[in-house]
């Protein structure tokens, strides 16, 4: 096979406003011969994106080509003028964006985006581009092209928005697509759906393939051969199988390791913590009876849950696995008593919640508490650490500053913090510290229920697994009970006892784990399940090599 | 194989002694900046002790030297009746940022107490306050405090006050969009979850984050309610005749456009020179919050 | 869009009905009496006999209940009666329908002198990407925003007509009359235009879509005139109200300085004769002008933003 894409030592560095120059990409050495599929896979800040922006000559102003070269095709074009790289440019080199939302232009009409893909590199005329352009979103597998192509991105779903970006890269039939995290905004169902289109057109052009993502799952999937990068550089590269099967970088084998996969044994012990202790006859520890909660949008009501049964027993994780706007988030909100259910009833240890009122429900509210998604949003950037995870104790008069701090000492402790992490703030830490002091503040008024909502989705893969570890630990040593949501069926795979799987509001299928992931009943968590990356690595490799 | 559960999985970012000599070097970096915030001391200084600065009387003139061009004697020239343009110049300027300081701050309280109350607590209330600020910005501000000078009367005290009330409007929608703002914000609605008071959380999370916007707002302010506050004192709303201030310093120039151009250009580009030091100062605290978040 | 419309006429109208309630109860319930003010204003207090005050005080309602003056002044303001100005004796509405076409003209122009010097500027300034001109450039509005217009004013006064003679220096006879004062009225209104379209082209620049633009294959230019500047000027619909407010408030001072007539005279006279009936027609005037403006920027909003118009969603 020849070859298509050279990157030679390429060196990438940012420009900042203070004029420091900081090196996302230090020395890539990478090659996609003709007709390729190559994964370039990394975690977040490893330079990934800016090695694929480089390649397609589409750099931000801040950032510049220090170093190395690039060889589109035997020609170098690292130091090429604008002009020039205007004619590789989506004649040559097709390019499908990270995420859809942004990646149309919101004022203009679909149509006339795609046309101007077409134009400038004379792949249509005036006369004929409404007709070419239609067959392009056509290709794109859009339903009504024709309507389509009137229609502004904001009428269009997500999945769809991607569609008509991969219909734009792939118009001119370039030699080589370069895909930066082309799914990572979309769900998993729809994900797949489009990832799978994309490599049958792919394949049936030819076109070579440089795949940017965070998920070796995907690239698993996808990529014939695989390149994983850490810190700027390529650390290994090989054959797909060959990474997977045996691979020779540390890294790598922390990164596979760390992929919740369908197939890795559970973290939890099979025989729940707290289920000894004869509390049988007792009520569960929360308990929602039938909710349903509607939103009033103008003079339209939508409902963003409808008629959910849910009991958490103690001791145990139950796991709610929903796509997004199936309304996970809003049952975490009714479960906290954060909003009110519009109908049904909310029982925490035996007592209804539905009906308290604000000032009623703070003395309950020590008895449970929140893990939030986003660890940067969650804490006050503007408090230190102590003061973070002391609010909750201060919030309810307990123990002087002295103590509280002895106490937020003895929590980070049990967190796996540092002692010092105590007088830093927010900014100065990781995803994964901060998402560790947002447990410690949880953790601080001893609850017995906490409520995680995606409390690992916007951490990177090795990160995630330490963190799940951290929770299943402290669920033994604390006998904790947890309502975890995720977006993630095999990351709900290694917590929880039991799972609740949600769709459009509605539960379509609940039980014990092993049931569910063993023996699916419903069509929805079949689907799901074959949807995970990683679950079905033969599948597209037969595709791509077809 | 398994992770072993790692303490600290990442370094700690050290960050504290680094902070003073990038704030050292950030503020060499930008000269413009430097001498903004040494000519707004020196103005200030004018306003604290004219005494100190004022080569002459500003109040009596020597009619002799009457209109004489800017020279060594008399650095702004002399006006028609002889008095040392530079003195009253410095004299006006207690008077003048005086009352644009008393401006900003009726704005800024009031606005801030307005919009504070009306984000945080919602519903009919805010419906109501958010209906007279939108009154109130459908009349230029200009225009406004001249209604309430017709009101209130004449005098340097009642323009301050007036040019105040003209900046309640737009201070209070900057703070209720950010106490909004920092509502949705998921710590906020943490803190509610974790058990913390209402009024605990107004004070300790709302506040500290809303505030910021209108403090910049106030120094952004500082600079339109000079001009307005010169602008109703050159229409000669502001002090009676002999008190020098720097609006009707440059209105008695004109009569003396085509002899003596000094009367109205001078003591004007002190004005426009104070106003671009501020408005210089004011961004560089607008972005300095932009690189903070 | 009938139902849009409608909501925004009826906003429009609430906002008239607020801001005559505002003023006249800012101005009539202040503890000064009109009368008063209406006599010391002609200097005739210590002339006018007891009974011709009180026939006065009658006249204008001064001692009936307030809702009562509120009332009578209402229903003739529905009627587009806004009294009587004192010291000229003559309806307000008159003497603003004679002063306003002067002023309108200056706004005019002025508007469209700023458009074009500050959406040159900004459009200059965001298409080089850095070098000494584009800092230039980027230093001229907050230079234009420091300079008061009443200097600005006298400046060119100085050098053009005094210095150079090319133009009048006072007086509204002629179009030559208008550049000067036009000018100065523009220049503070093409700061604000230049400063919030280059930021919001900056803010654009840096959108994926652009991104993806320029992966088609387009051109720098291309990508500004066809992708960039369309999405860069919404947020100038939402300043537009209050740019020609601010225009209405320079007319104050510009047409002082310039000695011009207008509506901007119609208020420093008003105000230093104290004439309340006046200024509440003025400020009515200004809210008038605001409303149809900005009910203008609403209606042609969605024609530039297809997202706010009532969306055809569809099934994927």
């Amino acid at each position: 096979m020849s070859e298509l894409l050279r990157l030679e030592g390429l060196r990438v560095g940012y420009t900042s406003g203070t004029g420091t120059v900081t090196e996302a990409v230090r020395g890539l050495d990478l090659r996609v011969n003709r007709g390729e599929v190559v994964a370039l896979v990394g975690e977040s800040g490893s330079g990934k994106s800016s090695s694929a922006h480089a390649a397609g000559g589409l750099l931000s102003p801040s950032a510049r080509v220090t170093g190395g070269r690039i060889l589109f095709a035997g020609q170098d074009v690292t130091h090429w003028p604008e002009r020039a790289w205007r004619s590789l440019r989506g004649a040559e080199i097709g390019f499908v964006p990270q995420d859809p939302g942004v990646s149309l232009n919101p004022v203009r009409r679909v149509g006339s985006q795609v046309a101007d893909a077409l134009l400038p590199h004379g792949h249509a005329t005036r006369r004929t581009v409404r007709a070419r352009v239609e067959a392009v979103l056509e290709q794109a597998g859009l339903p009504d092209p024709r309507d389509c192509a009137r229609r502004y991105p904001h009428e269009l779903s997500g999945g769809m928005r991607q569609r008509v970006l991969i219909g734009i890269a792939l118009a001119c039939v370039p030699r080589l697509l370069i895909a930066d995290e082309p799914t990572s905004a979309l769900d998993v169902t729809v994900q797949r759906r489009i990832l799978d289109h994309l490599g049958r057109l792919t394949a049936a052009e030819g076109t070579a393939v440089l795949l940017i993502t965070h998920d070796l799952g995907v690239a698993a999937d996808r990529a014939d051969r695989i390149v994983v990068m850490r810190d700027g550089r390529a650390v290994e590269e090989g054959p797909t199988r060959s990474i997977l099967d045996s691979p020779r970088d540390p890294y790598t084998r922390r990164l596979l390791d760390a992929v919740p996969t369908l197939g890795a044994p559970p973290l939890i012990t099979s025989v729940p913590v707290a289920d000894a202790p004869g509390k049988d006859g007792a009520a569960p520890l929360l308990e929602l009876r039938s909710v349903t909660k509607e939103f009033r949008r103008g003079s339209g009501v939508t409902t963003a849950v409808r008629g959910v049964d849910l009991v958490v027993p103690r001791g145990r994780t139950v796991g709610l696995v929903g796509e997004s706007g199936s309304g996970k988030s809003t049952i975490a909100r009714m479960a906290l008593r954060l909003t009110a259910p519009t109908s049904g009833r909310v029982l925490f240890d035996g007592i209804d919640l539905t009906g308290l009122s604000r000032r009623e429900l703070r003395p309950l509210r020590r008895r449970f508490q929140p893990v939030y998604q986003n660890p940067f949003s969650s804490l006050d950037p503007r408090l230190s650490v102590g003061e973070i995870i002391g609010e909750p104790l201060d919030a309810f008069g307990e123990g002087d500053r002295a103590a509280r701090r002895r106490r937020a000492a003895e929590l980070l402790d049990q967190v796996a913090l540092p002692a010092e992490t105590i007088d830093r703030r927010p900014a100065e830490l990781s995803g994964g510290q901060r998402q560790r002091v947002a447990i410690a503040r949880a953790l601080a008024l001893r609850p017995e229920l906490i409520v995680l909502d995606e409390p690992v989705s916007a951490l990177d893969v090795s990160v995630q697994d330490q963190i799940l570890r951290l929770l299943v630990d402290l669920q033994a040593e604390l006998g904790l009970s947890y309502l975890f949501i995720s977006h993630d069926l095999a990351v709900i795979r290694q917590v929880a006892h039991e799972v609740v799987i949600l769709r459009a509001g509605t539960v379509v299928e609940s039980g014990p784990a092993a049931e569910i992931y063993d023996n699916p009943r419903h069509e929805y968590t079949k689907e799901f399940l074959m949807a995970i990356p990683g679950h079905a690595p033969a599948r597209a490799q037969a595709e791509a090599g077809g | 194989m398994s992770v072993p559960v790692v303490k600290a999985p990442d370094a700690v970012r050290p960050a504290r002694p680094r902070r003073l000599r990038y704030g050292v070097r950030w503020t060499l970096r930008r000269p413009g900046l430097v001498l903004s915030v040494l000519f707004l001391v020196w103005v200030l200084l004018w306003a604290a002790v004219p005494g100190l600065f004022a080569t002459h009387d500003p109040l009596v003139g020597v009619p002799a030297d009457k209109l004489l061009p800017p020279g060594p004697g008399h650095w702004f020239g002399t006006d028609h009746l002889g008095r040392d343009l530079f003195s009253r110049t410095v004299h006006g300027a207690s008077l003048s940022l005086g009352a644009t300081a008393l401006a900003v701050f009726v704005g800024f309280v009031a606005g801030s107490v307005l919009g504070l109350f009306s984000g945080f607590v919602g519903g009919w209330s805010d419906e109501v306050v958010m209906r007279c600020v939108d009154v109130m910005m459908s009349i230029p501000g200009l225009l406004l405090s001249l209604a309430v000078v017709t009101v209130l009367g004449f005098g340097t005290l009642n323009v301050a006050v007036a040019v105040g009330i003209a900046a309640v409007a737009g201070f209070a929608r900057v703070m209720r969009a950010d106490v909004l703002r920092t509502c949705t914000e998921v710590f906020v609605e943490a803190a509610e979850s974790l058990g913390v008071s209402r009024r605990r959380t107004l004070v300790r999370h709302v506040l500290p984050h809303s505030i910021g916007s209108v403090l910049v707002l106030a120094a952004l302010e500082f600079g339109t309610a000079i001009l307005a506050v010169s602008s109703l004192s050159f229409l000669g709303f502001g002090a009676a005749p002999p008190t020098p201030e720097w609006g009707s310093l440059v209105s008695e120039g004109r009569n003396y456009l085509v002899s003596a151009w000094w009367l109205t250009t001078l003591p004007g580009l002190v004005i426009v020179l104070t106003m671009l030091a501020t408005n210089r100062v004011a961004r560089a605290l607008d972005a300095g919050r932009g690189e903070d978040r | 869009m009938t139902g849009y419309l409608l909501r925004r006429v009826a906003q429009g109208v609430f906002v008239l009905w607020a801001a005559f309630t505002a003023s006249f109860v800012i101005l009539y319930l202040l503890p000064s009496d009109p009368v008063e003010i209406m006599l010391a204003s002609t200097g005739s207090m210590g002339e006018m006999d007891p009974a011709a005050v009180a026939e006065l005080r009658a006249e204008h309602h001064v001692d009936d209940p307030f809702y009562v003056q509120y009332g009578i002044a209402l229903g003739r303001f529905v009627q587009g009666d806004l009294g009587t100005s004192i010291p000229q004796r003559l309806p307000v509405t008159e003497l603003i329908g004679r002063a306003f076409p002067e002023t309108l003209r200056l706004a005019a122009l002025a508007f469209v002198l700023a458009l074009a010097l500050g959406g040159g500027v900004a459009l200059l300034s965001g298409f080089l990407r850095g070098g000494r001109l584009r800092r230039l450039l980027l230093s001229l509005p907050p230079l234009l925003v420091s300079v008061p217009s009443f200097w600005a004013g006298l400046l060119l006064l100085q050098v053009f007509s005094f210095r150079l003679g090319w133009f009048p220096a006072l007086g509204n006879q002629g179009f030559g009359s208008l550049v000067l004062p036009a000018v100065t009225l523009a220049l503070p209104t093409a700061a604000v235009i230049a400063q919030v379209l280059t930021k919001s082209l900056m803010l654009t620049w840096r959108e994926p879509f652009v991104v993806t633009a320029t992966a088609k294959g387009a051109s720098r230019p291309r990508i500004l005139f066809v992708d960039v500047l369309r999405h860069a000027s919404l947020p100038g619909f939402t300043i537009v109200g209050m740019t020609i407010g601010n225009l209405l408030a320079g007319a104050i001072v510009v047409e002082t300085v310039f000695s011009r007539l207008g509506v901007g005279r119609l208020v420093e006279q008003a105000v230093a004769a104290q004439d309340i009936p006046m200024i509440q027609g003025l400020v009515v005037l200004s809210a008038l002008v605001f409303v149809v403006v900005n009910t203008g920027a609403d209606l042609l909003y969605p024609l530039i933003d297809p997202r706010i118009r009532p969306s055809r969603a569809v099934k994927a």
